[in-house]
């Protein structure tokens, strides 16, 4: 931890527009007390949060929702239950007999519904790669170089993809957003609730961390080392090439880290001396010297020591058990954490090292094939993964088209699964739909489970989740209805879609 | 347990006895697709590869009894569009014959000349209970991607049923793309194409070609200029759709399908009355391109409520996951289609598109594509139990499975790859 992040938001703010260190005057305070000192100097420290969140939460009201079939989203489910909403809160979740309705409440009798927390979808590219897919919109891939670990994904989302009001009517309350795979570090992903906003930081889930995504095997490979001159070209050409070059800019992460740390050590040393008083014998004070010098800012190492720091949390995309099990290696040895492993259609082969190091494995209900390391993809994968010692398995969706039907990803996957014997309900299922990935993205004390005190994102389904025929009726954002099967009004319509044949339309 | 359930089924298809002997399905829930409707409790009789009786009675003497109470029995799944066999990999050149960009020839190419019956997709998708396709070659370097084959999923050399099922033509942005650039040189080339076609060899004597084909490519679109088979357009816009049912009247003798149709719900009544069929996948609704700005999850519901004889598949899934056809259908019921509808557009439609009446339905004399499933069909969490192909009941197994089997348990003492699956 640096202790620069403690410093006050204002000060941090000031210094944000320096790029080099840049002494500054002291305040007058300080120049009045008693005994003169020299002028003090700011510590060089940059914002963590320079595109903040504006998000605001839509109109609610408190709600009652009675007899539903319900998942918590933690394994559990509920015959005949009851959730309140009060505040945008979950405030009491329950069998519905020994819940008490507070007076005057609006109320929802969701017979022969089921209740769920919001999906968390832990991979997407919405915004980024918007609808329509035109080459104006191709905002997902950084291919400048293969390490692109100082570019924010943020600042490619295009808040009017209609992809976004898709998403809500299969609802999704909360995702992922990432750059996509083309270089070994991608970039930063972000974190964003799924409600219609003018710009994407109206979208920011507050208080979620940042994310990073890298990417293992063929992509990487393919775009730089065969890039046909389309690309700069050069390396990597190979896997050891893929490796070559994680290690190349974790080692720079390092030693990057290693003079932040050592300037925000030394500037505490001479701060402590510039700030303790004259000793009272009437010697004269210990001259501090100069302020010590911070280091370069270099906004690429700014994200690889976040994730050094703990405070950026790695998405890997991987594909081969092999490969998984080299990254793995790689985290150790240069000290940080894997989040998630995105996509791993061979994860099934090496279940137990995943639930071994703490490592959840988002993946795809069925997608195999389509290139050589999709070969071995198994339909009880996310099953398999979840039923590993301490397995986290995560349905992801990595597409517009998919991330509108988790659920039914899901219950493809539970059914496969049980067919071969692995025994998971229902109920376990949904944890791969919103407890797990609100865990792998960091923001599982806000969301994900149907617990008190948590965001109320919730989902009202026409019926069974886990049946073809089921629709979400009407879907919560902080308690705020965000889409509403039955209602236009709680429909929303993308400003691309306005004036276009199908305006309005079931979508 | 699994493994020996795996073992006898792979016994009883490769059994001989299994061929010869008559097998009465009892007990299930009996769809049949024809005036017959759903039967409850059911029997369906089946000898030497074809259905003998659909019926209430009981099963004769003699008959191997297959017990499929609380199980649904239906025709086998058809693939009305389709590339299992065409591509082991998609992304590798050689493992992939889907098109041929650089070749002169393209009406001319035949899918079946590039099937390959040991292809894994097949036993993926026969198992999810997919038990014939038609599958074709994509257009590239020109308007036309060849003739589509009908194929069964036996994964047998001898599983091509027809080698020219339907040519495939490429219109709307796609065409324009490949045409020099617009619409409206897609269109004049395929007016063009099906000319040269119509008058050959007439025009062809002097160098050997017409305006726009070269002679062998005109030769192989004679028996469509003809209408001895479909020709099948992917086109979405509206727009588009309309302009190419002008064609109904221009040349009346071309049996015209439509691929995609997106937008075609808002010309439906224009393409019931053309009597024109339609391949649709129901889960396109994002304005992807602008030739779909107006997609809709209604789109299938409403052509078939239209009248439209509607088939259900997506060509963006086609080489690997062709068995995601169920989950289309499954969720066009969800966005309006009668189940019914549904079911068929996914079994009889695409087999009587394709001049195939005696597959998709359970009906005396028709060819025993039978699956028992363990549930509704069209829902995601239930499978197939078994897979009849022409009477015989196939291996439930697949590369997957085998995968699967192999690393149920991880970490045993031996590696592996000692483990025969």
């Amino acid at each position: 931890m640096h202790l620069w992040k403690l410093l006050p938001l204002v000060a941090l703010a000031a210094a944000a527009c320096a790029t080099t260190p840049r002494p500054m005057e002291a305040p007058e305070a300080a120049a009045a007390s008693s005994e003169p000192v020299k002028p003090l100097v700011s510590r060089v420290a940059y914002s963590k949060d320079p595109y903040p969140s504006t998000y605001k939460p839509l109109p609610a009201e408190d709600v009652f929702i009675r007899n539903a079939t319900v998942f918590d989203g933690l394994g559990g489910m509920i015959e005949r239950g009851a959730v309140l909403i009060q505040g945008g809160k979950i405030s009491a979740i329950g069998s519905e007999a020994a819940m008490t309705m507070p007076a005057g409440i609006k109320t929802i009798d969701a017979a022969g519904k089921w209740l769920t927390p919001g999906i968390v979808d832990i991979h997407s590219h919405l915004g980024a790669y918007p609808s329509p897919g035109i080459e104006a919109h191709q905002d997902g891939n950084e291919a400048s170089g293969p390490v692109t670990a100082e570019v924010w994904v943020e600042h490619s989302i295009w808040p009017h993809d209609p992809g976004f009001t898709r998403a809500m009517a299969g609802g999704v309350t909360a995702m992922q957003i990432l750059p996509g795979s083309a270089n070994l570090f991608g970039g930063r992903g972000v974190i964003i609730k799924n409600v219609p906003g003018r710009t994407a930081q109206d979208m920011k889930f507050p208080g979620a961390p940042y994310t990073l995504k890298m990417a293992c095997g063929e992509n990487p490979k393919r775009v730089y080392g065969y890039g046909s001159g389309r690309f700069p070209g050069g390396a990597p050409f190979t896997r050891m090439g893929n490796v070559a070059g994680y290690r190349d800019a974790w080692q720079q992460a390092t030693e990057y880290k290693r003079k932040w740390d050592k300037y925000d050590a030394d500037f505490d040393a001479w701060e402590k001396k510039a700030k303790s008083p004259a000793p009272a014998d009437g010697e004269k004070k210990e001259d501090p010297k100069d302020p010590p010098n911070a280091p370069d800012r270099n906004l690429e190492l700014d994200t690889l020591m976040g994730v050094l720091d703990g405070e950026i949390l790695v998405q890997q995309h991987c594909y081969r058990a092999d490969e998984m099990a080299q990254i793995i290696d790689l985290s150790k040895e240069f000290g940080y954490k894997i989040s998630a492993f995105h996509h791993g259609v061979e994860a099934y082969k090496i279940a137990d090292m995943l639930g071994a190091n703490g490592i959840c494995g988002a993946l795809w209900a069925d997608w195999w094939g389509f290139k050589a390391e999709a070969y071995d993809g198994i339909r009880e994968n996310i099953p398999l993964v979840h039923k590993a010692k301490n397995g986290c398995a995560i349905v992801h969706s990595d597409d517009a088209y998919g991330i509108q039907r988790l659920n039914q990803e899901a219950a493809k996957a539970l059914a496969d699964g049980n067919k071969a014997g692995l025994n998971i309900s229902k109920a376990e299922a949904w944890t791969w739909l919103s407890r797990n990935p609100a865990k792998a993205l960091g923001i599982l004390d806000k969301t994900g489970t149907l617990e008190p005190g948590k965001n109320a994102d919730v989902v009202i389904w026409s019926g069974d989740p886990f049946s073809s025929y089921t629709r979400a009726d009407l879907v919560f954002v902080d308690g705020a209805v965000t889409w509403d099967r039955a209602n236009v009004d709680s429909q929303p319509v993308v400003d691309f879609e306005l004036g276009q044949p199908g305006e309005g339309d079931v979508k | 347990m699994i493994r020996k359930l795996l073992l006898a089924a792979t016994l009883l298809a490769c059994a001989p006895a299994a061929l010869a002997q008559q097998v009465a399905i009892t007990g299930g829930r009996i769809v049949t697709n024809t005036t017959q409707g759903v039967i409850e409790n059911g029997t369906v009789v089946i000898n030497n590869g074809r259905i003998v009786s659909v019926g209430t009675g009981a099963a004769p003497s003699g008959a191997m009894v297959v017990d499929a109470a609380g199980k649904w029995v239906t025709p086998g799944l058809f693939a009305a569009f389709s590339r299992v066999g065409l591509a082991e990999i998609p992304s590798e050149d050689p493992a992939n014959d889907i098109s041929a960009g650089a070749s002169k020839f393209q009406a001319a190419l035949h899918a079946a000349d590039s099937f390959n019956p040991d292809d894994t997709a097949i036993d993926v998708s026969r198992i999810e209970g997919f038990t014939r396709a038609a599958i074709v070659g994509a257009p590239a370097g020109g308007l036309f991607g060849g003739y589509a084959a009908i194929v069964d999923f036996t994964g047998a050399f001898n599983s091509i049923d027809t080698r020219e099922a339907f040519m495939l033509a490429e219109l709307g942005e796609g065409g324009a793309s490949t045409a020099g650039g617009s619409r409206a040189a897609a269109w004049h080339w395929l007016l063009t194409a099906i000319d040269d076609a119509k008058t050959y060899p007439r025009g062809f004597e002097d160098d050997g070609e017409g305006d726009i084909l070269i002679r062998k490519e005109a030769v192989a679109l004679k028996p469509v200029v003809e209408g001895r088979v479909p020709l099948m357009v992917e086109v979405h816009r509206a727009t588009d759709i309309l302009q190419l049912l002008t064609l109904r009247q221009r040349e009346p003798r071309i049996k015209l399908i439509i691929l995609g149709a997106t937008e075609g719900w808002r010309v439906a009544d224009q393409i019931s009355a053309a009597k024109v069929p339609v391949i649709v996948n129901p889960l396109a609704n994002l304005p992807d391109r602008f030739e779909i700005l107006a997609a809709t999850l209604e789109n299938a519901g409403r052509l078939s409520a239209a009248g439209v004889t509607v088939a259900i598949a997506d060509p963006g899934q086609a080489s690997h996951n062709t068995r995601l056809i169920q989950q289309l259908a499954g969720n066009a019921v969800a966005n309006g289609m009668p189940w019914e509808a549904a079911f068929k557009a996914i079994t009889s439609v695409p087999a009587s598109l394709y001049g195939r009446a005696d597959l998709g339905v359970l009906r005396t004399g028709a060819t025993a594509d039978v699956v028992i499933w363990d549930g509704d069909p069209l829902e995601l969490m239930s499978s197939p139990d078994a897979v009849y192909i022409d009477g015989v009941a196939t291996p439930m197994e697949s590369r997957q499975t085998k995968l699967r089997d192999r690393y149920m348990q991880v970490n045993e003492a031996k590696p592996q790859a000692y483990e025969r699956q």
